[in-house]
């Protein structure tokens, strides 16, 4: 039976991803912090689509702890999600760098740092995937969220060099930009509906890109639109919206 | 966010809480504000209607199930139509179901639901082994027929006004085929609907369909369906005896213009029905979807009765009396020329110990009626047959009943009071229909 490892289990997309592995027949590793809060979810998993489901303790930024974890899974993994991220506070980050240097740790630096670790298994046993979270905040730096943008860039930038080494040992490389999902991440934010995705459409779709094999996903399509015309937007204009 | 129940009436703005964020629910409870739990709004009225509603949709966690025995423990959020996914092709199916799968396992706890099995199975509440419950102090507690019993007979059945139920436990009855064997049979005139009843009893379910223009000597024509789960030996011809082949569903997208909804647009759906099911005691294989949620093939149906909604009007009169109040009703339908879509008629069997529980023994009719300027005085007029001959109406279906009707037919409402009060000591759960009815 294939296994999936999921980081940052609590999220509400790795929620959705949890089901939607556990509905194509694999068994689930779930890995968080306070992982006793996934308990109701792993009885739930595991009813209504008979799979193993574990959970484990997992802390994006206690990079020292992240080869012990890795090491202690048995049997490993046949692939990894890296669903945890923290959207922050730009304004506070601006005036403290502690919050500045909590976006880069979890988004960028806990997420290298783990998944450096799984790669090179995977990479030793020629097979595995790794499929990454990361957002369409990181194709261009805005003034409203630059901090959290720019580690996403960083970790997208990561996976796709990540794919170009792992590609001759036969791993598959997801690279996933979501572009507003309704989450607890956003529960806070007024989005527009019809850019929004569901954390469970989010989920199809990204199973969807793994069996397809594609490199980059962007939820719902229509980002990639969007996307691709504000990186077409000249600097010189750029910097002059309000975005 | 503007809400309103599947009868598109009435209508409110309402500000929703989701009940699975302990922190949000703790907020609401502790602060002077009044709110109501509310599942898949499959209730045709305001029970689950107000200004604050605890929004079941994200409670939605099987949390433990016994396959020995069948016996289920899951989240208030869990709808009818999740169970039957997850467990039919395991053999098991709900003990008591209602006519749509599209609701959840606290509502129908709430309603203190019945089924076309009721006058076999009793209500769905009669299958719960216990039930947890938020109450209005912020404590959880458990209530059960062994602990806390009163809490139990007030909450099966109490419409949400207890507390917010949070996972119920209950035994799901064994199946050997996601099949029915079904039988349908016509009948020309009320009388013999109800000898058909009385003689159907051995059927697990049973359930009759009632076209209610038909006049004079056919008054209460009317066609009956009943039958059971189809046993292993009869699916013989079907490689998996649990899968469903797929059927597409119906889709009504758009409100129907009011006008479209008049007297014979109904009476050409009531004769097109009648004479479709023209199979008389014969014997069909159909699978649960279609035996059990022939509306639920067509999604939105509820907007066929246009934008203004409609009222569903269901009763139930006490067996002796039934036949008589029954031809009554059916007969001021007639003369006042209002039409029903679709009439559901069944025989109930006992009632049960559920403080504001609906079923009793005797025949329950369900009518919908178009909501128009002159219904409400119209159905008035039928309260006061249905509180002559000894009846009472469902509370889930109810928009508009009147107060003074609720006190008298619902005669244990008293204990109901004081059990509240001894639970929701600050009268925290309170709905649109609540206020309405004096349940204070
Ligand atoms: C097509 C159709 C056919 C139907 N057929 C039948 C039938 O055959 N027999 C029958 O009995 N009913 C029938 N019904 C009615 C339906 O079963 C009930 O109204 C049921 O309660 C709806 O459940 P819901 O989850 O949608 O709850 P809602 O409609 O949202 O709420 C109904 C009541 O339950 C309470 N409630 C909901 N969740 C909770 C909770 N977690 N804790 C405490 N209270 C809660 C609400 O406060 C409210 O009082 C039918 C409805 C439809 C639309
Ligand atoms: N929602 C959107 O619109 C959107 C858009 C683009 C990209 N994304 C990305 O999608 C991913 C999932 O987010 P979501 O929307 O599902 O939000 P979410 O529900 O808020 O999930 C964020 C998750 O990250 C975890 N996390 C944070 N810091 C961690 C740490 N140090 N160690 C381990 N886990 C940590 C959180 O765990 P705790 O429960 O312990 O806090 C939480 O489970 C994130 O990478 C996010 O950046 C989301």
């Amino acid at each position: 039976m294939a296994r999936v490892l999921i980081l940052g289990a609590t999220s509400d997309i790795a929620k959705a991803l949890a089901n939607e592995y556990a509905q194509h027949g694999y068994d689930l590793y779930l890995a968080t912090r306070q992982s006793d809060r996934l308990d109701p979810d792993i009885k739930d998993i595991s009813i209504r689509y008979q799979v193993n489901v574990k959970a484990f303790e997992f802390d994006a930024t206690a990079f020292e702890t992240h080869a012990s974890f890795y090491n202690e899974l048995d049997p490993q993994p046949d692939g990894v999600i890296c669903v945890f991220g923290y959207l922050g506070d730009q304004k506070k980050g601006e005036k403290m760098f502690s919050e500045a240097h909590k976006i880069i740790d979890v988004n960028h630096t806990g997420a290298i740092s783990i998944l450096e670790k799984i790669a090179a298994d995977f990479e030793h046993q020629k097979r595995g995937f790794i499929i990454g979270i990361s957002s369409v905040a990181g194709d261009r730096g805005r003034q409203s969220n630059y901090l959290y943008g720019s580690a996403k860039a960083g970790f997208s930038a990561y996976l796709s060099g990540l794919r170009n080494r792992l590609f001759k040992s036969g791993i598959h490389v997801l690279t996933v930009k979501p572009g507003f999902v309704a989450t607890k991440m956003t529960a806070s934010l007024k989005l527009p509906p019809f850019l929004t995705a569901q954390p469970d459409t989010t989920a199809k779709a990204i199973y969807k890109a793994h069996i397809k094999k594609k490199d980059v996903l962007y939820v719902t399509g229509i980002w990639w639109w969007i996307m691709t015309f504000i990186r077409y937007i000249p600097e010189p204009i750029f910097k002059r919206l309000g975005l | 966010m503007k809400t309103t129940n599947w009868n598109n009436y009435p209508h409110t703005d309402a500000t929703i809480i989701d009940a699975s964020n302990d922190e949000a629910l703790s907020n609401i409870l502790s602060r002077t504000t009044s709110c109501i739990p509310r599942g898949l709004g499959r209730c045709y009225g305001d029970a689950s209607l107000q200004s604050h509603i605890l929004s079941t949709d994200r409670l939605n966690r099987f949390l433990s199930f016994e396959p020995i025995t069948g016996t289920l423990t899951c989240e208030a959020g869990v709808s009818f139509a999740e169970i039957l996914t997850f467990f039919v092709p395991r053999g098991w199916f709900p003990p008591v179901t209602p006519g749509t799968k599209f609701i959840t396992v606290g509502g129908a706890i709430a309603s203190d639901i019945h089924g076309k099995n009721h006058h076999r199975a009793g209500t769905f509440c009669e299958h719960i082994e216990s039930i947890t419950l938020k109450l209005s102090n912020g404590q959880i507690s458990q209530c059960s027929l062994s602990e806390n019993k009163e809490l139990f007979h007030a909450t099966c059945g109490g419409m949400g006004l207890t507390g917010l139920i949070l996972q119920a436990t209950f035994k799901l009855t064994p199946i050997e085929s996601a099949y029915i064997k079904e039988e349908v049979i016509k009948a020309k005139d009320i009388d013999e609907i109800m000898d058909l009843f009385e003689a159907s009893a051995p059927f697990p379910y049973s359930v009759a369909w009632i076209d209610c223009l038909a006049k004079g000597k056919q008054l209460g024509r009317s066609i009956m369906m009943r039958g059971g789960h189809a046993r292993l030996e009869n699916c013989k011809g079907l490689k998996n005896p649990f899968l469903l082949r797929p059927t597409k569903p119906i889709n009504i997208p758009f409100f129907l213009p009011d006008a479209l909804f008049n007297k014979w647009t109904i009476k050409s759906f009531n004769a097109l029905y009648y004479h479709k099911k023209r199979t008389i005691s014969k014997l069909m294989l159909v699978d649960y979807d279609t035996f059990f949620y022939p509306l639920d093939r067509i999604y939105h149906w509820n907007r066929m009765y246009g934008k203004r909604g409609f009222i569903q009007y269901q009763f139930v009169l006490p067996k002796p009396s039934s036949c008589e109040g029954i031809k009554k009703i059916l007969n001021k339908i007639g003369q006042e020329g209002k039409g029903s879509f679709l009439a559901v008629l069944k025989l109930f069997g006992k009632a049960n110990q559920n403080v504001l529980s609906f079923p009793m023994e005797g025949y329950t009719l369900a009518l919908d009626f178009p909501l128009t300027d002159d219904i409400f005085d119209f159905l008035d007029r039928l309260d006061t047959i249905v509180l002559d001959y000894g009846g009472r109406i469902y509370l889930t279906k109810d928009a508009r009943m009147k107060d003074t009707l609720f006190s008298k037919t619902y005669t244990n409402l008293s204990r109901f009071l004081t059990i509240k009060k001894e639970w929701d000591k600050a009268g925290k759960f309170q709905s649109m229909q609540s206020k309405r009815l004096g349940i204070l």
